[in-house]
């Protein structure tokens, strides 16, 4: 019944882990294994260290409970997620996220919140402050350290959101949907910025988002998701040249990939719709 | 911002209290039979303040609330947490919770007199009680509904259960937590007085009931006032300190 293809290996160092998946599938509700909703079926990934890798399908293909399975925030039911610490059995600050929602702490400013989990490392206090505030400055909210949340724009918040994930240095960024709150001018320039703090800091990234032209511009490869039951159907590596830089949209190259990729997912996002009804 | 002519316009309609309350009092059939005038509950209240009778009688009362109140927002809040965080003490805890709720405290005032004698502790224990079943639920509520992305993003930040619980949940939980204790410090005024009406030997309370019953109602008057007047300013103060606790849900 599955169609998933093997997924291919093609490691350089093959000592070198991102993220091996093996084997993980995922019920909701139901009890026994009877009724319920099978989110992820069977899922088999490999994510590769310092790759940006994208989970692209439609709402509902189980993309979100597949990344906070990667993060330990929901148990692994069957099946092994693995990183180089070894099996996820929790959260950890190898593994930063990033929500849609931002989840920022909103009765701390954004430098409270920056240096949440620098405190947590046990830095001492004046590293804390000097790490927190390069990193403030890094997504560009110099001068709004002492803001609340609530004083902040969606696209301000998230980027307040980035930098406190990326403050304690997780080895794996984790990002839910991280600009699908933002109207569409802010998620362009935010895409833009993510891209060049990416290649600054080659983290294994892990991207969930339902907007092809997204996963496009920012993903080195990308998984396509099918609907429910969740199943990886196709892993396309994306690989074209990204040295021109933000201009790489107005590439032929980039407009073939994006038709392609919409090609693969345009019958699981109809099925996705029917399947609501 | 609150100007002394804004802070006048708010309270003018206690002046027409006032106003009303000397109508009534003076002029009439009933006059100083139902209320004595304003003017000699004035100078009732200034001979209780000069022989330090309600200077004394109001530190026992205050002190028996301060202890009662505190004592039920520490042990309130934390009981809210906990049966919010962990199943079997929510299941232990709500179902006690939910039944003794809506009773009436002042219910166990004979309860208490028995149990604890006529000194403070009878007095402290009701006040503990009626002020910790608001402060359990609203603590309790209010940590039910952290954002699940709250404690993910902290625990995947390297805080361990127990600091979500108290840097995260907790914080969460303020406002509605802050609500609660709010109501709590009304009940332990309500409960002060009304504890000291029946069980003791002294208080703001006991003081009304003995002036009433020696017919000094313009005396009786002056101590209802002051009560009245620290209720007012308990909420007042409790106020600005929930305004500047929350300051970061002002936009």
């Amino acid at each position: 019944m599955s169609t998933a293809r093997p997924i291919p290996h093609e490691n350089a160092d093959p000592s070198a882990v991102g993220i091996e998946i093996r084997d993980v599938s995922h019920h909701y509700g139901g009890r026994n294994g009877q009724g319920g909703v099978t989110a992820l079926d069977h899922i088999n990934l490999d994510i590769r260290p310092n790759e940006f890798h994208a989970l692209l399908g439609p709402s509902g293909c189980g993309k979100s409970t597949l990344l906070y399975l990667i993060g330990g925030f929901i148990p692994v039911q069957s099946g092994v997620i693995e990183t180089a610490r070894g099996p996820v059995t929790g959260p950890h600050p190898e593994r930063g996220i990033v929500f849609q929602n931002f989840a920022l702490f909103p009765w701390k400013t954004v430098l409270q919140n920056t240096l949440y989990g620098l405190e947590k490392l046990g830095l001492p206090k004046k590293e804390r402050e000097e790490k927190a505030r390069h990193f403030i400055d890094l997504v560009h909210l110099s001068g709004f350290e002492n803001a609340f949340p609530s004083q902040l724009s969606g696209g301000m918040q998230q980027r307040a959101a980035i930098a406190r994930t990326l403050a304690v240095d997780p080895e794996i960024l984790l990002m839910d949907e991280p600009f699908g709150a933002l109207d569409a001018q802010t998620r362009r320039v935010m895409q833009e910025e993510l891209r060049s703090i990416w290649q600054r800091t080659r983290k294994t990234v892990v991207f969930v988002t339902h907007d092809v032209q997204e996963a496009v511009f920012l993903a080195d490869r990308i998984s396509i998701m099918s609907a429910r039951p969740g199943r990886i159907q196709h892993v396309i590596d994306v690989g074209f040249n990204r040295e021109h830089g933000d201009d790489v949209v107005k590439k032929p190259e980039f407009v073939e990939m994006g038709e392609h990729i919409w090609g693969l997912v345009r019958d699981q996002a109809v099925a996705a719709t029917r399947s609501a009804h | 911002m609150g100007s002394l002519a804004n802070i006048a316009v708010r309270y003018a309609p206690l002046l027409i209290v006032l106003v009303g309350w000397e109508i009534i009092a003076t002029a009439g059939p009933l006059s100083n039979q139902l209320l004595p005038d304003v003017m000699s509950v004035l100078s009732a209240l200034w001979d209780l303040i000069l022989d330090g009778e309600i200077i004394r009688h109001g530190l026992r009362s205050l002190s028996r609330a301060a202890i009662g109140f505190g004592l039920a927002v520490l042990v309130g809040s934390a009981a809210g947490l906990l049966m919010a965080s962990f199943r079997p003490v929510r299941l232990l805890v709500n179902p006690v919770v939910q039944i003794f709720y809506p009773m009436p405290k002042s219910a166990l005032i004979p309860v208490m007199m028995i149990w604890f004698g006529l000194g403070d502790m009878s007095k402290i224990v009701l006040i503990f009680i009626g002020c910790l079943l608001p402060v359990i639920v609203s603590s309790y509520n209010g940590a039910r509904g952290v954002n699940p992305f709250f404690l993910w993003s902290a625990r995947s930040l390297g805080a361990s259960p127990a600091a979500t619980l108290l840097q995260v949940t907790l914080p969460a939980a303020m406002p509605e937590l802050l609500s609660g204790i709010r109501t709590a410090l009304a009940f332990a005024f309500i409960l002060m007085v009304s504890s000291e009406f029946v069980i003791a030997k002294d208080g703001f309370g006991y003081l009304i009931s003995q002036l009433g019953d020696g017919g000094a109602y313009a005396s009786m008057f002056a101590v209802i006032l002051v009560v009245a007047a620290f209720g007012f300013i308990a909420d007042r103060l409790y106020g600005s300190f929930v305004r500047h606790q929350l300051r970061w849900r002002e936009p």
